[in-house]
This record gives structure tokens, sequence and C-alpha cells, in this order.
């Protein structure tokens, strides 16, 4: 009912005893999901639902002469049938979902997604034709008739080859298939260059993978003409811009759409693209056919009709002194953006920025190209390109610590922002087209912990000695890393008492396993006095909260969660100005826990149902001016992003002759500010470390020339399982963030970021082989075989 | 629809008789005929074990087997696997009518987005009755079976150590 639409942060209250925030209470979302209750976009089952299948390209790049219909249309069981031409108007390339940030000079060309494709299909997999039927089965059968004529082009698949002047173009409409050319600058590079001792030069190639949730995409869409309600359930990671984008599309008034992303599972950034051709085609179908229709993306179709990250090339120079102290560096890299680039630079941005990771760089000079190529979709997948610049800057630290003969510990220890400096302005810009400026941090005191978690001294002495003299070869890696996380625009909430005392808390952003409803709730319930478990939450359903716009970026918990505990200040704050009243106490003198309102030091009470029922009479009269019920909407929007940061090690043991890999050991010390729930903080880290060592040993997704995905399942494309996976040891630096009431700072992609670079050092200290260096990632048993191979060769 | 059989089969100690096309996966059957929509579907060739159910008390992807083929079978999905019971050893009074693994899970922070944890269920009831007191190796063994991208085992593995120490004793 209380609109009290502010983006300032409240103060900080004095939360109520006992304090949940930095304690683990069990999730309050378990129940519903180890019982198989809880609602995934597959399970919603509606009366008279129809299945849509797809037909998609089976060529990179082509000319699509024709699409027939008629055999399909002709099948038992279907309702209809539709290629580009049938949408009308209705076809339309997406809306440019994150346009460029202020950079001066920078050159950008967007080319987004289509519905269907028409006259061109520009990747494999792309969408053609959509049949629905009464059964997905009948569907699948019907899209079989479908007969699609295209004529192969020359499909582009590498980086540099697409940039050539003779190199196919995919968009007719832009000159080349350069999408991007953004170029940042703090100090000048050329005269680090010139007074340092030494310069490094060296090239990488840094590949990242798929999200692989273990859910598809999915979608249903349901269009009521006598309620005039479009409901849409999907697998979205931002339920309210899709309300607001299907609603302009589709011509209605936002408040005849109403999104649900219900439980989703996993998202990891690709279920935050906007709009896929699926999102935007399923409510179309359901209006014109008047009924629901459903959409299950299967397996082979996630690997290329879902959005992916993948590989940037990169050449890069650091310029050192005697001492190992950075006096600069030069980075210029190509990064595949795909076929289409609704993400626009997010992606580059993030490697510019990340890396300078934790350290003071005085002279950089990064310029990056976005190359448009014939392969899915890019964009961002956990860690979002910041992967890539952590790869960079380690390997380079750790080949000047090589070449100066410091330890590479303390090579980075020398080169660390210490907490006196910030907050830091490192002169450039951000994804959130914010200045890069670092709020807090302690990165020394990180590396110490993690340096004495793994015996980092003892390690060579130890560990080493022992695998020796066994003539086993086991070496140590020890990284950095910093996350920008937790960036703007905004997020709200609600926060409301019923009579009877349940509380509830609403909040726009969609959630994918992060816990949200008890981190969340907890939040609430140290302001109210009450248990986690106390306090109901609901996210992603914009029927019951439409303003916000989503879960990317570390940002729940930093910008969500922050509007959470605004809005629960906003109801204490209305529960003691009534409690006051009510008891005849001042306010100072009131208590709140166990649900109670208490005057302290006297034993009279008020319970917070009784409140929530008086602030809501059914008769009498009010105080003009009196808003009704114990409820507050609020907002979060912070100044800028704020930075996590951490240091991972680990202890590998490798076998030379076969380049078969087992992880000893594996500790990481995060600081992520203050911890709201240490157990699902932990969990995440764990996530993220698994999916990083997937990304750097297991995942690869292989392309052929023709830009063709060689190994489109999970028989070929390998995600690390339990035996893969070591136990991970963890610890937490607490630097709490300025930048917002909690001191929160993101977690959800931290554990997956520094994982290559940490993996490329300890297999070459476990090596030890003259001219063997990792300069690339993913890495595979093959692939490392071969680079024993070469370097002994060359040896 | 085609050429439809009739099969007779008990899940969760309902039985149950539909006619069926012959094509139609168990895992469809399940889902959308049945509504038991707790076993889940991730890849449909047999590789990341979410929809893994108990046949005749043996672990079995259900995307790997037609319905036909469990005519007869006795099955058991996540749905029937909190029985009312005594709920001895969990400390938690709200999830004393949990299966001791399902309670284990939840106290362990063994599941994130959840999507996963139904079949990884469904695989351990038959590991832990056949393993009572299996060690690390044999669990994250018998976990290699399944896909999960959220937790990194580890906590699932911290899971089945606690309720196996619990259905022991």
């Amino acid at each position: 009912m209380s609109h009290d639409t502010t983006f300032a942060a409240p103060p900080a209250e004095a939360p109520a005893r006992p304090r949940q925030v930095g304690a683990s209470p069990l999730r309050n979302e378990d129940r519903r999901l180890l019982t198989g209750e809880a609602l995934f976009v597959d399970d919603v089952h509606l009366d008279g639902m129809l299945h849509a299948a797809f037909v998609r390209s089976d060529y990179a790049h082509g000319i699509l002469k024709s699409v027939d219909l008629t055999a399909a249309l002709e099948h038992p069981g279907v309702v209809a049938a539709y290629a580009a031409h049938d949408l009308g108007d209705y076809w339309e390339p997406g809306p440019l979902l994150v346009p460029p940030p202020p950079i001066e000079q920078l050159e950008f060309h967007a080319a987004t997604q289509v519905p269907l494709a028409r006259d061109r299909v520009r990747h494999v997999g792309e969408p053609i034709a959509v049949v629905v039927a009464r059964s997905r089965y009948e569907a699948e059968d019907a899209a079989a008739l479908i007969e699609v004529d295209i004529e192969p082009l020359e499909a582009v698949s590498d980086l540099e080859g697409g940039l050539r002047p003779d190199a196919p173009r995919i968009h007719d409409h832009l000159e080349s298939n350069l999408a991007a050319h953004v170029i940042q600058r703090k100090g000048t590079w050329e005269e680090a260059r010139e007074s340092a001792h030494r310069v490094i030069k060296r090239r990488f190639w840094y590949d990242h993978g798929a999200s692989a949730p273990m859910e598809n995409r999915g979608i249903v869409a349901d269009w009521d003409a006598r309620s005039r309600e479009l409901t849409v359930w999907d697998t979205t990671q931002a339920p309210i811009p899709i309300r607001n984008g299907l609603a302009a599309m589709l011509g209605l008034p936002q408040s005849e759409v109403r999104v649900i992303a219900p439980f989703i599972g996993g998202g990891f950034g690709p279920k935050i693209m906007m709009f896929y051709p699926e999102e935007v085609l399923l409510p179309w179908i359901s209006m014109r056919l008047g009924r629901p229709v459903k959409w299950i993306e299967d397996r082979q179709e996630s690997f290329f009709a879902t959005t992916q990250e993948r590989g940037q090339d990169h050449e890069a120079e650091l310029a050192v002194d005697e001492e190992g102290l950075i006096l600069g560096v030069r980075d210029e890299f190509l990064c595949d953006t795909g076929a289409y680039n609704p993400y626009g630079l997010t992606i580059a941005i993030n490697t510019q920025c990340t890396l300078l990771g934790p350290y003071r760089v005085p002279h950089y000079h990064s310029e990056f190209r976005m190359v448009f190529t014939n392969k899915p979709i890019v964009t961002p997948v956990r860690g979002a390109g910041r992967q890539h610049g952590v790869f960079v800057m380690e390997r380079l630290l750790d080949r000047a610590a090589d070449e100066l003969g410091i330890d590479r510990v303390e090579i980075r220890r020398r080169n660390y922002l210490t907490p006196e400096e910030f907050p830091h302005d490192h002169e450039i810009i951000y994804q959130d087209f914010r200045p890069l400026v670092y709020d807090s941090g302690n990165y020394a005191e990180a590396m110490d912990r993690a340096a004495e978690m793994i015996d980092y001294s003892g390690f060579e002495s130890g560990v080493r000695a022992a695998a020796r003299a066994e003539g086993r070869h086991v070496g140590l890696g020890i990284v950095s890393y910093v996350e920008g996380t937790g960036v703007g625009p905004y997020e709200g909430a609600r926060v409301g008492i019923e009579p009877g005392g349940r509380i509830n808390l609403v909040t726009g952003v969609g959630t994918q396993g992060q816990g949200h409803f008890t981190s969340f709730a907890q939040i609430v319930a140290d302001q109210l006095g009450v248990g986690a478990d106390e306090v109901e939450v609901v996210t992603g359903d914009t029927a019951r909260f439409g303003w916000g716009t989503g879960t990317f970026a570390s940002r729940g918990a930093v910008v969500a969660g922050n509007a959470c505990h605004a809005a629960a200040v906003l109801v204490r704050k209305k529960v003691l100005t009534l409690a006051s009243s009510v008891l005849g106490a001042a306010e100072e003198d009131l208590d709140l826990a166990d649900g109670l309102v208490r005057v302290v030091g006297s034993g009279e009470s008020v319970s917070l149902g009784d409140l929530a029922a008086r602030a809501n009479p059914l008769r009498g009269a009010v105080t003009p001016g009196t808003e009704p019920g114990l409820e507050a909407t609020a907002y979060f929007g912070p100044e800028r992003g704020v930075t996590a940061s951490g240091v991972h090690a680990m202890i590998l043991e490798v076998d030379p002759d076969t380049a078969l890999i087992r992880i000893l050991r594996y500790v990481v010390v995060h600081d992520c500010g203050r911890v709201i729930n240490p157990m699902i903080v932990e969990g995440q880290i764990h996530g993220g470390v698994a999916h990083g060592i997937g990304n750097a040993f297991y995942e690869e997704l292989v392309f052929d020339e023709g830009a063709q995905l060689l190994n489109a399942s999970f028989m070929d494309y390998l995600l690390p399982t339990a035996t893969d996976v070591p136990t991970i040891e963890t610890d937490h630096v607490e630097t709490p963030s300025p930048l917002n009431p909690l001191g929160v700072k993101g977690v959800g992609e931290a554990g997956a970021i520094p994982v290559g670079a940490l993996f490329a050092q300890a297999l070459e200290d476990a090596l030890d082989i003259d001219g063997f260096e990792v300069r690339e990632i993913p890495l595979s048993p093959n692939r490392l075989f071969e680079l024993i191979r070469d370097a002994r060769e060359e040896g | 629809m085609g050429e439809t059989l009739t099969i007779r089969l008990t899940v969760n100690g309902n039985e149950y008789d539909r006619s069926v096309e012959p094509r139609l996966l168990l895992s469809d059957f399940l889902r959308h005929d049945l509504h038991l929509t707790g076993t889940h579907v991730g890849c449909e060739h047999g590789v990341c074990g979410s929809c893994t159910v108990l046949v005749n008390g043996e672990s079995v992807r259900s995307c790997l087997m037609f319905a036909v083929q469990a005519d007869g079978a006795e099955i058991s999905t996540v749905e029937g696997l909190a029985t009312p019971a005594d709920g001895s050893g969990i400390p938690h009074p709200e999830d004393a009518d949990l299966h001791p693994i399902q309670a284990a899970f939840r106290e362990s922070h063994g599941l994130q987005c959840g999507f996963c944890t139904p079949g990884i269920l469904m695989t351990l009831v038959p590991f832990l009755e056949e393993n009572p007191d299996p060690d690390e190796e044999q669990i994250r063994e018998a976990l290699s079976g399944h896909l999960c991208r959220c937790t990194g085992y580890q906590n699932i593995v911290k899971a089945v150590r606690l309720a196996a120490g619990r259905m022991r004793s």
C-alpha cells in the first residue's frame, strides 16, 4: 500500500537480536525442492495446452531460399506452423539489451537476433520455423517434415579471419564483421615501456564454455482473452524486463502481462539474455491461437540456441622494474561476439577492467575488437569475461616472477593495492557505465591466509619432496583476482506484516538456486526480530512486484539485498511508532524480538500480528494522512559496483606421460564484504570453482572451420563430475563495502574466475619442463599431452 | 497419436492403468501423464541423471526407458520418498517427515537450484541400502553418474555421510 519510492539508502539501524545476518539458518526453499513440489517451468500443465518445436538451421551461414510448411501443417495433431513471413509486422530484430557505455571514440555496430531467420541464417541452431501441435512428440514429427532450402555460404569461424577484408560478411548492413572497437587508457603505456627493466610479451587464448544449467530453457505462454491477461512462465533471470518488453511488442498494457520465473534450475548468465526468439514467439502464438503453448528446450538445442561465452585472443605486454613492480600493461585483444551482439560490450569491458586485478597499475593501454562470427550468440556466462582478464594478468606476473627471480607470492604482494589506497580510481569506465573505482579490499591478508592454508612455505620440503621421492609430479598454484559485482541500476522490495503475524517479503529479481528465499529473509528477520524461517519470500513474479532488472553480475545480495534491508527498516519504524502509542512507551524503550514488541524493563508487550491488525482498522477513524498496514516498499540503487576479491590456491598432481591430473588440495580465501549466510556463500564458491575447473580442463565447445559445433551433447561436452571436483577449503576476509548499508559484495561468479590462471601456474610448477608454458584455456588431457610433448621436443 | 498399448504399473504405491504410445519415454509418462513432475529431465540422453527413478528398487534413468517397458513394474519417484516416519535422529522438527537423505541434504546445503536433486536422491536410496557405511571415494563414485552445476558436489558428499550415519544408528 505504501510506496515510499526513495532511492536513498536509509541509515542502517541497530538490528534486533538474535542476529540472522552472519548465521547459517537452513534454507527456506529446500523442502519444496527436496520433495518434488517445487514448480519449474516444465512442470506447468494447463488444460488445452499445445506444444511447440523448432526447426533450426543446420548451417552456420547461408541464404535461406525457402521454407515449406505444407507437409507439417497436414500432419496429425498439428495446429499451426509459422515461418518468418507469417509473423508480419511482429517480425523485428530484438532490442539492444546493453548499449555501449560512455567511452570516448568507441566504435560500435549493433546487429541483434531475429525471431525466425528470414533470407539468411547466421549460426547453427538459429530458428527458422516453429510447429505447434497437441503433443511435443507430434510437434517434433511435424518439424521433421518442414522443407528448408538453404544455400550454404562460407562461414566465419575465427576472429582474425573474420576481420580480413575478404572475409564473408555476416551482416549486410555493416561494412565488415567488426562489432566494436574500444580503447581505454590510463597514463601513458609508452612511458612505462621505456622506463621498464623488463617488458614481458605473450599471446594468450582463453575460451569460455557453455553455461550448462541442468534445467534447459523453457516457456509457457497463456493468453486469456476474457480476463485479458497474458501469463508467461519463463526460465528467465529477468522476469520484469521480459514483462515490459513483451507488453511493448504485443501492444498490451504492462498490467495485462504477468511473467513468472518460478524455481529455475540454474542460470549462470544466459538466462538473463533477452529476448530469445522463443520468448518472443510463444506469447504471440498463444494470443493467435487462444490457447496455452509450451516450449521446452532440449539439451542439444541448448548447445546452440542458448547463448554462450567464448574465445578471446590477447596480445599483452607487462612492463616491470627490477623489483617486480608493475609500471604498465598493454593489452590488445579480439573477442568473439557470435552471430549477433544484443549484449553489447559487457564481456569485453569486464575483461578490460578485471585484468587490472588487485594491483597498482600506473599505465594501461587496453584495446579490443569484438568480431561477429557464425557461431551462437555470445552473452555473459558466470564470470562474464573476467576470467579472460585475470588469466592474462596472472600469467604475465608469473613470467615476470620467473624472469626476475622473484617468488610468485612476493611479486603479487609487492603490487597489491593496500587498504589505505581505497577508494582506488583506475581511471577507466566499467560495465556499469561508472568509473572503475574499487571501494575496499584487503588483498595481502587474503594472500597471507591462503598461503598459510596451503602451506606455501612448507610445500617444497614437504609435499613436493615426498612426491618427488615417489617419482610423482606435484605443483602448487596460487593466484589473485578481483570481481566488480553488485552493479546498478536498482532493485526493490516490499516487506509487510499481516494480521496474524505472517511476514512477507517480495522482490523482483528472479532466483536460480542462490538461496534468496533464505538470505533475503535473514536480512528482514534482523530488523523485525524474528527468525529467517518466519519470513515468507516471493521472487520473480511480476504480479507481486513489478520494478527491477534481474539477477546478474553477482548483484542479488548487494542490490536486492539492500532493497530488502531498506524496506524492512521502514517497516520496523512503522512497528515502533504504532507500538509506542499502543504500549504508551517511548520508541527508544522498545525492543523487537520473537515476533513481539516489548517495553524494555517491563513485562508489557504487543505482537507484530496485533499491531498489523490495529494498523488496518475496519471501522472508526484514523489520523488523516495515516497509511494503512505495516508495509513498506523501498529501492536500492548503488552509486557504482562493489569490488569483491580473493585468492585461490591448489596442489595438483599431473602424470607427464598420460597428462591426467588429480587435484590434491584446493583453497579459496574470499572477500565478499559482510557475509549474510556463510553456508550459502561457501556453496556459491564451491559451485563456482567446479564450473571453473570444468572451464579449465574439461569443457570445450569444439567448432569446425564451418562453425559447426561438434560436441553438442553431454556425452561429448564434459562437465566435471563428483570424481573430478575436489573438496574445497574456504575462508573469508570481510572488508565491508562502504557503498551499501549491509556492507556486502557479490559472490555468485567469483569461484569460477581465477581457476584457469591457477591451473596454468600449478601445471607449470608440477611439470617443471623447460619451455613448457600454458598460454591457453581450456586444456584437456589431450591438449596438455601435446603441450608437454612440444616443450620436450623443443627443449 | 499413433498405436497405443495399455500398461499397468505401480508408482509410489498407487496403481495406474494407462494407454500410451510405445515411443513415450518413461520420464515423459511420469511427468506429463501422471503429473509427477518431481522427476526432472536434463539431457534426455542418459548422462545427467536428473530423471533417475527406482524401477523395482533399482536406480534407472527414466529418459532411457519407454513407459511400455515399465509395464508391471513398481516405480518410486521423489514424491514417494518422504514417508511419514518417526523422524529419528533428524534434529530439525520441521523436517521429521522427510527421508533421512532428504533431511541431510537440507542440513548440509547439498542442493542449490535443486533441479538435479530428485535424481540424485533416487540413486542414493539403493546406494545407502547396499552400502550403509560408504567412504568418500565410494560416495563420489556413486554420484559420478549425476551432473550438478551448482554445488561442486562437496556438500552432497557431506549430506550422504550425514544420512548414512543416521540411517545406521
